[in-house]
């Protein structure tokens, strides 16, 4: 375990790339694309930190930081720099410092997707650099997933054009796909290690079939994410990027992340115990398919930027092969190979987005002439050209020879993928030199193309790479410690194995002959072209298996869809039932058996359970929906019944008043429709009997079964101690609701203030319940509504439906009916009662109100909104629990206060009576929202169609006057 | 342990008689099987519990047994629940009725999802 020195700042620069990348929309709207400018600091910090660790890291050292996060599922911030990730992480600081620059002038000022492309670069590169650092595997796929994202996010930049989403949701759901593989490998090899450390996991790589198939899921993964056959249809696609988004993910680091994950476990899985695996195979084979295929692609393509893409696909497929040697001296030419990428395809990748930019189009047919006219531009692209096809005096050469070296050394396979490389590396120096030639050669019958000036911020960056390239293609040695430090992971290595000169060698021999080939190539090509007078043309685009699997998950899904979902009530509750009866039946009926006694039950249980039985089958059969009502009541006044024999008095008292609620509402809403309601006429389905009856006889089943089939001791048995002295409440139920399970009670309260804003968007169509209706203070013209004679009784005389008893009574008990609900609502803790009970008999109270005097009544009754009481209410409630974190609890944690007082004596107050207080305001807004919906504003929805149906006739009866045909609307107004 | 006989047929029964009504198409019947179905449930619940005397503490019998008070708080939220449930299903059974003129919902076309000609994904 190495010391953290400088890197303990590692989770303080993924922090500051995450909230910058925030921030960047917000710097773009102040500064506009300078923001890019001032933002590429963090990168360039990065960078110089990273720098100033480097001797810590050489000669195998390490830098390490552990954050505690979830232990419990090993999943802990853990954190290392070595080698590996010193390269790495100098490529992607470094590399995302230049990219930065360049953008901030690749954009047009005031652009509006430069904010999001600006927030997303550096959460990529944050989370990218996470990935090379994560020492923990399922840390590791976290950060992997995240680049994924990312990388999503910003393919699908301009994210009007179809092809751009289609191209971004085809590289996310591949990789992804990858990633997800990778994952189940992660926890595989993880749980077989018996540790999620990846260099404790290195160090001691386990050993057996179960690890092979981890590697190779985590192979997968690095496939995908790298483009290797046959991943690669993705990357060209991804071109739908911005330039510098591509010359930053798609070559630079991202699509290298998959090159990473093999260099980080190749030292383990390559060669263990000298011996070759399925490693070397596996990845020589793919990786040699990959260059070979990209380069050939990169041979027919006319835009440039794909011609690189194709370039890019086929080096990633060359570095591959490389680190599938798995050698120590391979995997040296492989990382050095990276490097190497770096620094010739991100100056490419800047050129042709100069090219995009100053002339407008990156068709190699149709720019002529631009050597002359961007100089700069072009002797970057030479310079870079020249390192890409492993030409001398650029790092590719030494690095080509390097890996050719390493290869040399590889036994068996190694030879193999000499040949491999020996012919990709010919058709690297041919698609490097159509590139060249693409981009600013003189073409016969095209004219010279007239570009505007580059920024120098453009050029800058690309030339100080091409810069970088030469010199350490001059001097390749100042490389050669770091790279050496991690190859020697693997093995003993040779010693100067970078150099500009290693004399006259197989590798030397293979370059020249490379070279040569690759030039014939290209004249080859050029002479069939100019032949046809025409230039090849890109075949199909690729990815065929991906729309072909991708078109079959359609087609499946709809075709489960349409066959589960067929939009039918009764066979969606159907299926419901069906399910519920075989699975829970089955194991019932397979397992279940009665433990208890079964007697009949005391002499009361019997009689009211009988009475609720015959009153449900007599259910079945009523046809008209307020006698049904009335029934359904009346089963629940029996259950409620029950309750008391069974010793549940809350129970009781709560189902009586819920019952009432219940009648009240359905009574207000069905006297409003025909009373044919249930009259369906048809016969009963046999098919709904035999499920019903079978549901019914498995509860039946669970209510014999479920009480002998207890084995432990009930949670409640010592709650009734408990309740008392933390609680401070004699009534269980009670202190169960407001202490116990006080947020089982506050998610239930929140259920209830839902249920009735539903209620209130269903009946008022157009507006929430805002407007309370008051006494009117004009007489309407209407006289519908008018009263016979004022009612000395009520606050208002305003009802279309008069009766005196009602009226006497209503304002004889209104009042003491409210006092009684608080006195139910403060014994509640002690008594029976509490919240819900006392809210609801304010609820009948105000129903009193309303169908004694009507809508204007209960605006008086009641002037405030529903949707307030229920607001306070769940204030109330919210308070509460914050309460309980302050006073250094749990959350809705009461406490007990209690003092003596002159007067009043010894008083007792428990906080959780202010809970109870909070359920009584959102019950009382419930009741008051579902009388003001149903009651009031149908009262004035049925007013409205009487007043528009007699306007309807009206003109029906005009049109038979003057003698036109009576065809005007019915003038129902029922569809609204 | 006792078994109550009677009990279990009530919730059985029910239960069997609020389910076929919610297999209705009759908005109403579905309301009154929800209604059914909630009362078999919470006494589904009672059952599992012992009875008892009221789970007040002192008051009554000191020697007698209390009633299990948690299938009670249980039961007591879940009454309350179906309360704002029935009546979000009544105020549906009047839009579906002024909307429709029609108590019965019909089966829903747009669920139908093979009428649809787009692939979706893929493009």
């Amino acid at each position: 375990m190495g010391t953290s020195g400088a890197f303990a700042a590692a989770p303080w620069f993924l922090l500051a790339y995450l909230v910058l990348g925030l921030l960047g929309p917000a710097c773009c709207r102040w500064w506009d694309r300078s923001a890019l400018i001032v933002l590429s600091a963090l990168p360039a910090a990065t960078t110089v930190w990273a720098a100033a660790m480097l001797p810590s890291v050489l000669d195998g050292g390490s830098r390490t930081v552990t954050i505690s996060w979830i232990p419990v599922l090993s999943l802990d911030l853990d954190f290392r720099l070595d080698a590996l990730s010193m390269i790495m992480t100098l490529v992607i600081a470094g590399i995302g410092t230049l990219v930065l620059l360049y953008s901030s002038r690749y954009f047009p000022r005031g652009d509006d997707g430069l904010g999001k492309y600006l927030g997303s670069m550096l959460v990529f590169a944050g989370s990218m650099l996470g990935l090379v650092w994560a020492d923990n595997l399922l840390l590791l796929v976290i950060f992997w997933e995240l680049t994924g994202l990312l990388s999503y996010l910003l393919i699908a930049h301009r994210a009007g054009k179809q092809s751009s989403r289609s191209a971004a949701s085809q590289a996310f759901l591949t990789t992804t796909a990858g990633g997800l593989v990778m994952l189940i490998g992660a926890v595989l090899l993880g749980e077989l290690a018996d540790t999620y450390r990846i260099s404790e996991i290195i160090a001691d790589p386990p050993q057996g079939g179960w690890v092979t198939a981890a590697v190779i899921m985590l192979i997968v993964g690095g496939i995908t994410k790298s483009a290797i056959v046959p991943f690669s249809f993705w990357l060209p696609g991804a071109m739908a990027a911005p330039t510098p988004a591509s010359a930053y993910l798609h070559a630079a680091t991202m699509v290298k992340a998959g090159l990473y994950l093999f260099a980080r476990l190749a030292p383990a899985f390559a060669l263990p115990d000298g011996s070759p695996t399925f490693w070397q195979p596996l990845l020589i084979l793919l990786g040699g398919a990959t260059l070979l295929y990209g380069a050939v692609q990169a041979l027919r393509q006319r835009d440039l930027k794909l011609l690189l893409a194709y370039g890019t696909v086929s080096q990633l497929g060359l570095m591959t092969l490389l680190l599938g040697a798995g050698n120590a001296d391979a995997l040296l030419g492989g990382m050095a190979m990276l490097l190497a990428h770096a620094s010739f395809k991100a100056p490419l990748f800047f050129v042709v987005g100069i090219i995009d930019e100053t002339t407008g189009t990156r068709d190699l047919t149709r720019l002529s002439g631009l050597r002359r006219r961007l100089p700069v531009p072009f002797w970057v692209a030479v310079a870079a050209g020249v390192s890409m096809a492993g030409v001398p005096p650029m790092l590719g050469f030494a690095t080509k020879e390097a890996g050719y070296a390493g290869l040399l050394d590889g036994g068996t396979w190694g030879v193999v993928a000499v040949a491999l490389m020996a012919v990709g590396s010919a058709l690297t120096v041919t698609y490097t030199i159509r590139f060249l030639w693409g981009a600013f050669g003189d073409k016969d019958g095209v004219e010279p193309v007239r570009p505007k000036r580059a920024p120098a911020l453009m050029t800058g960056p690309a030339v100080l790479l091409a810069v970088l390239g030469l010199i350490f293609g001059v001097v390749p040695q100042v490389l050669e410690g770091l790279l050496q430090s991690y190859a020697r992971t693997a093995g003993e290595t040779h010693a100067d194995a970078l150099a500009l000169w290693h004399g006259f060698n197989l590798p030397l021999l293979l370059s020249v002959t490379g070279w040569v080939v690759g030039t014939g190539v290209f004249l080859a090509q050029r002479g069939i072209e100019r032949a046809r007078a025409a230039i090849a043309a890109p075949g199909a685009a690729p990815g065929g298996s991906y729309r072909a699997t991708t078109r079959a998950v359609d087609f499946i899904a709809f075709g489960v869809t349409s066959a589960t979902q067929r939009g039918s009530l009764p066979a969606s509750m159907g299926a419901i039932l069906l399910v519920l009866i075989v699975f829970p039946g089955l194991n019932l009926l397979h397992s279940g058996e009665v433990a208890g006694d079964v007697v009949l039950g005391d002499p009361a249980e019997v009689a009211v359970g009988a009475v609720v039985l015959v009153l449900a089958v007599s259910l079945l059969k009523i046809r008209r929906a307020l006698v049904a009502v009335l029934v359904v009541g009346g089963i629940g006044y029996a259950i409620a019944v029950l309750y008391i024999v069974r010793g549940a008095p809350d129970l009781a008292l709560t189902q009586l008043l819920v019952e009432t609620v219940t009648l009240i509402a359905a009574l207000l809403v069905l006297t409003r429709m025909p009373d044919t309601a249930l009259s369906t006429g048809k016969r009963g389905n046999v098919i709904r009997t035999v499920l019903a009856i079978a549901a019914g006889a498995l509860m039946t089943a669970l209510a014999l079964i479920i009480p002998g089939s207890r084995t432990l001791e009930p949670v409640s048995g010592a709650l009734d101690g408990a309740a008392v002295t933390f609680g401070g409440g004699h009534n269980i139920v009670n202190v169960i609701l407001v202490d116990v399970r006080a947020w089982d009670t506050y998610g239930e309260i929140t259920v209830l203030v839902a249920a009735a804003t539903g209620v209130a968007s269903l009946i008022f169509i157009n507006r929430r319940t805002g407007s309370v209706p008051r006494r009117p203070t004009v007489l309407p013209s209407d006289d519908s509504t008018r009263p016979d004679r004022p009612s000395p009784w009520l606050a208002t005389n305003w009802s279309p439906r008069r009766s005196l008893l009602l009226e006497v009574v209503t304002r004889l008990i209104f009042h003491v009916i409210v006092v009684f609900s608080l006195f139910v609502l403060f014994v509640g803790h002690d008594e029976p009662g509490g919240g819900f009970a006392a809210g609801l008999i304010v609820g009948l109270a105000l129903a009193l109100r309303y169908l004694a005097g009507g809508a204007f009544e209960l605006g008086e009754a009641a002037p405030v909104d529903a949707g307030i009481l229920m607001g306070i209410g769940l204030l109330i409630t919210s308070v509460m629990a914050v309460f309980g974190l302050l006073t250094g609890g749990a959350a809705l944690q009461s406490t007990i206060f209690e003092a003596d007082v002159a007067v009043l004596g010894h008083l007792k107050f428990v906080t959780s009576s202010l809970f109870d207080i909070g359920v009584y305001f959102v019950v009382i807004g419930l009741v008051l929202d579902v009388l003001r919906s149903m009651g009031a504003e149908l009262d004035r929805q049925l007013v409205q169609d009487r007043v528009e149906q007699g306007q309807a006739q009206d003109r029906v009866g005009a049109g038979r006057r003057s003698g036109a045909p009576a065809t005007a609307g019915s003038g129902r107004g029922r569809r609204r | 342990m006792t078994v109550g006989l009677v009990l279990a047929l009530t919730v059985g029964g029910l239960f069997a008689a609020g389910v076929y009504l919610m297999m209705s198409r009759n908005l109403v019947r579905v309301l009154l099987g929800f209604l059914l179905a909630g009362h078999g449930v919470n006494l589904l619940l009672l059952t599992s519990g012992t009875s008892g005397v009221a789970p007040i503490v002192g008051e009554g019998d000191p020697d007698a047994a209390l009633a299990d008070p948690l299938p009670q708080a249980l039961i007591l939220t879940s009454i309350v629940i179906s309360l704002g449930v029935s009546a979000f299903l009544l105020a549906m059974v009047y839009r579906n009725y002024r909307s429709t003129a029609a108590i019965v919902v019909d089966t829903d076309e747009d669920e139908d999802l093979t009428r649809q000609d787009t692939t979706g994904g893929s493009e």
